[in-house]
C-alpha cells in the first residue's frame, strides 16, 4: 500500500525538489519517520523537540486536518493523499 | 525588480530569528515560522517625526517609514485614514465612561479594513516585478484585492468560499477579478491557495506576500494614536479572524512608543470572536497559550477561520498587555450592528457587530472597567452583509398616498412626537 505526500515548496530542497512522495506507512506519525529515512532532516522541519507537529504546521489527510483526526495517529491507506502546509494569515 | 530595501532591513522568522532576502516568501524553511519585515528604526526615526507628518496627506501611507515598500507606493494611494468618531450613545449602551469608533466601514476603496494590507501587498508586488496578484479570501479581502488591482492595471484571482454573501461575491465580479468560488469554507480556500501558490508564479497577497500584507494592519493603530492626539487608548477591542489584526495593533502602538512620538500608557488590547467560530477566544478562556482548531459556523463570515494562523501570537499580545477576549452570538452580533447604527449612525457587517457585541460582555465582566476609555475597531461596511440582518431589523409601513391614513398611522403610535 502507498499513500501520496505532496511536499511544500520550503522542503523540496530535501527531497530533490520532488513535489509528490510516496510512503508505505500505516499512520502520519511512522510516515514522518519514513521520511526521515528517505530525506534526512526532514523530521525536525516538521516535529518539535517534544515529538509534536510543529506549531506552524499543518497537515491533511485527504484535505482533513490531522487535528480533527487522531493527530500523528491518523491512518493511512493506499491511495490517501496527504499534504503539509504551513499556517495563513486571515482574508 | 527594485533593488532598494527603503527602510526594510530583511525578512526574519518570528520563531527561530533566521533572516530571509526581501522577496515573495512568507516562511521560514527550517520551522515554518511565519517571516516578518524587520526594519531600520534608527533610520525611520530621523524621517519620520511630528514635524515632519504636519506636512503629508491624510492617508495611511503617511506612515510610509514603518510600512513595508522599498520606494513611493504605487498602489492604494488614497488608502485610510478613516474617521474616529468619539460615540457617546454607543459608550451609555455598552456601559462605559467614553468609547471610540475606528470607522474602516468606510474605508477607501472598498469599505473594510483590507484595503489598508492591500494597498501595502500590492505596492510591494508591483516593486517585485508581479503581473497578476491572488488571494484567499472571506470576501471582504477578495473585494479590495479585485479593485486595486483593476485600478492598477493588474491581473486578479480571487479565492473564496462558494457560500459567502451575494453582496460580496458581485462586490469582487464587478472589477473584471477571476473569481474562484471553492465547495467549502475558508481553511479548504487556505489550504488550495498554499498549494497553488507553489505552483503559480503570482503574488498571493496573503500566502507569498504575507510578511509585506500584514504590516498594514498596524495603519489603524498609527491613526488612532494620532487622531487621540498622541495618546494612546487605554483600551482596544479588535476582531479576530487569523487573530493578525489584533497582533499589528499592538505592534502599532510598541512602534510609536520606541520612536517617541507616543508615551508608554501600557495600551491593552481585546480580542473578539463569534461564538460559532472562537477557537482564539475558547484557548483564552481555557488559559491555554495555544488553540484547537473548529468547524466555523457563524453568521460573521468575515470572521470564519477556524485555524487561525496568527492565534498563538493574538493569545500572547493578550496575555502581554492584559487583555481579555469572549465571544458572541448570531443574535448578540446582530443586536450589537443594530446598537452601533441606532446610537452612531454606523451601519457595520457582522464582524464589526462581533467587536462592538463582545465590548459590551467585557465591560459586564469588569474585563475593561467601567470608568475607562475604549477603542472599538469596527473593520466592515453593513451594507456587504445584507442577508445578516435581512427580515431582522422591522419593516417599512406601507399606506396610500394619502394625509388620513398616514395620520391613522401616527396617531396610534404612542412614541411618536407629533410636535
Amino acid at each position: 500500500m502507498a499513500a501520496t505526500v505532496r511536499i511544500p515548496t520550503p522542503l523540496r530542497k530535501l527531497t530533490n525538489e520532488q513535489e509528490t512522495v510516496e510512503v508505505e506507512s500505516a499512520t502520519i506519525g511512522t510516515a514522518v519517520d519514513e521520511l526521515e529515512g528517505k530525506f534526512p532532516g526532514i523530521k525536525e522541519r516538521l516535529v518539535d523537540e517534544a515529538g509534536e507537529i510543529r506549531r506552524f504546521v499543518n497537515v491533511y489527510v485527504n484535505e482533513e486536518d490531522i487535528r480533527f483526526l487522531e493527530n500523528q495517529d491518523t491512518p493511512l491507506k493506499d491511495g490517501d493523499d496527504v499534504s503539509i502546509i504551513p499556517a495563513i494569515a486571515g482574508g | 525588480m527594485s533593488k532598494k530595501s527603503g527602510f526594510m532591513k530583511a525578512l526574519k522568522c518570528r520563531e527561530c530569528g533566521r533572516e530571509y532576502p526581501l522577496e515573495a516568501t512568507h516562511v521560514c524553511e527550517f520551522d515554518f515560522g511565519p517571516l516578518e519585515v524587520a526594519y531600520d528604526y534608527d533610520k525611520i526615526k530621523k524621517s519620520l517625526t511630528k514635524d515632519s507628518l504636519a506636512k503629508r496627506p491624510q492617508t495611511m501611507w503617511r506612515f510610509r517609514e514603518l510600512l513595508p515598500v522599498a520606494e513611493e507606493p504605487t498602489v492604494g494611494t488614497g488608502v485610510g485614514y478613516t474617521p474616529l468618531v468619539k460615540a457617546d450613545r454607543l459608550a451609555k449602551w455598552l456601559g462605559v465612561r467614553e468609547a471610540w469608533v475606528k470607522n474602516d466601514a468606510v474605508n477607501y476603496p472598498t469599505l473594510s479594513f483590507k484595503d489598508r494590507v492591500v494597498s501595502v501587498a500590492l505596492s510591494r508586488a508591483r516593486e517585485l516585478g508581479f503581473e497578476t496578484v491572488a488571494c484567499a479570501s472571506t470576501g471582504n479581502l477578495a473585494n479590495s484585492v479585485a479593485a486595486n488591482a483593476a485600478s492598477a492595471g493588474l491581473d486578479s484571482f480571487v479565492f473564496i468560499p462558494n457560500d459567502l454573501e451575494e453582496g460580496k461575491i458581485l462586490n469582487s465580479l464587478i472589477y473584471g477579478a477571476r473569481v474562484v468560488g471553492i465547495r467549502g469554507h475558508y481553511d479548504e480556500v487556505n489550504r488550495l491557495c498554499a498549494e497553488i501558490a507553489g505552483k503559480y508564479k503570482w503574488a498571493f497577497v496573503n500566502v507569498n506576500m504575507r510578511p509585506y500584507y500584514a504590516e498594514g494592519s498596524k495603519s489603524m493603530a498609527f491613526e488612532i494614536a494620532e487622531q487621540l492626539n498622541w495618546k494612546l487608548p487605554q483600551h482596544t477591542v479588535a476582531p479576530m479572524a487569523s487573530g493578525s489584526l489584533l497582533t499589528k495593533i499592538h505592534k502599532g502602538y510598541q512602534e510609536l512608543i520606541q520612536l517617541g512620538l507616543a508615551k508608554d500608557t501600557k495600551p491593552v488590547v481585546h480580542g473578539a470572536q463569534a461564538t460559532g467560530c472562537s477557537p482564539i477566544s475558547a484557548a483564552y478562556k481555557d488559559g491555554k497559550d495555544f488553540f484547537k482548531p473548529v468547524k466555523p459556523d457563524t453568521i460573521a463570515k468575515s470572521l470564519a477561520i477556524g485555524t487561525p494562523a496568527d492565534g498563538f501570537y493574538a493569545l500572547k499580545v493578550m496575555k502581554e498587555t492584559g487583555g481579555a477576549s469572549d465571544d458572541v452570538s448570531d443574535d448578540e452580533i446582530r443586536e450589537a450592528m443594530k446598537a452601533l447604527a441606532e446610537c452612531e449612525g454606523i451601519f457595520t457587517e457582522t464582524a464589526g457587530g462581533v467587536t462592538v457585541g463582545t465590548a459590551k460582555k467585557l465591560v459586564a465582566s469588569g474585563k475593561i472597567p467601567a470608568e475607562d476609555s475604549v477603542v472599538l475597531c469596527v473593520t466592515g461596511n453593513g451594507l456587504k452583509t445584507l442577508d445578516a440582518v435581512q427580515g431582522r431589523v422591522g419593516k417599512p409601513d406601507e399606506i396610500k398616498p394619502s394625509l388620513r391614513e398616514f395620520e391613522e398611522l401616527i396617531e396610534s403610535d404612542t412614541k411618536v412626537k407629533t410636535k
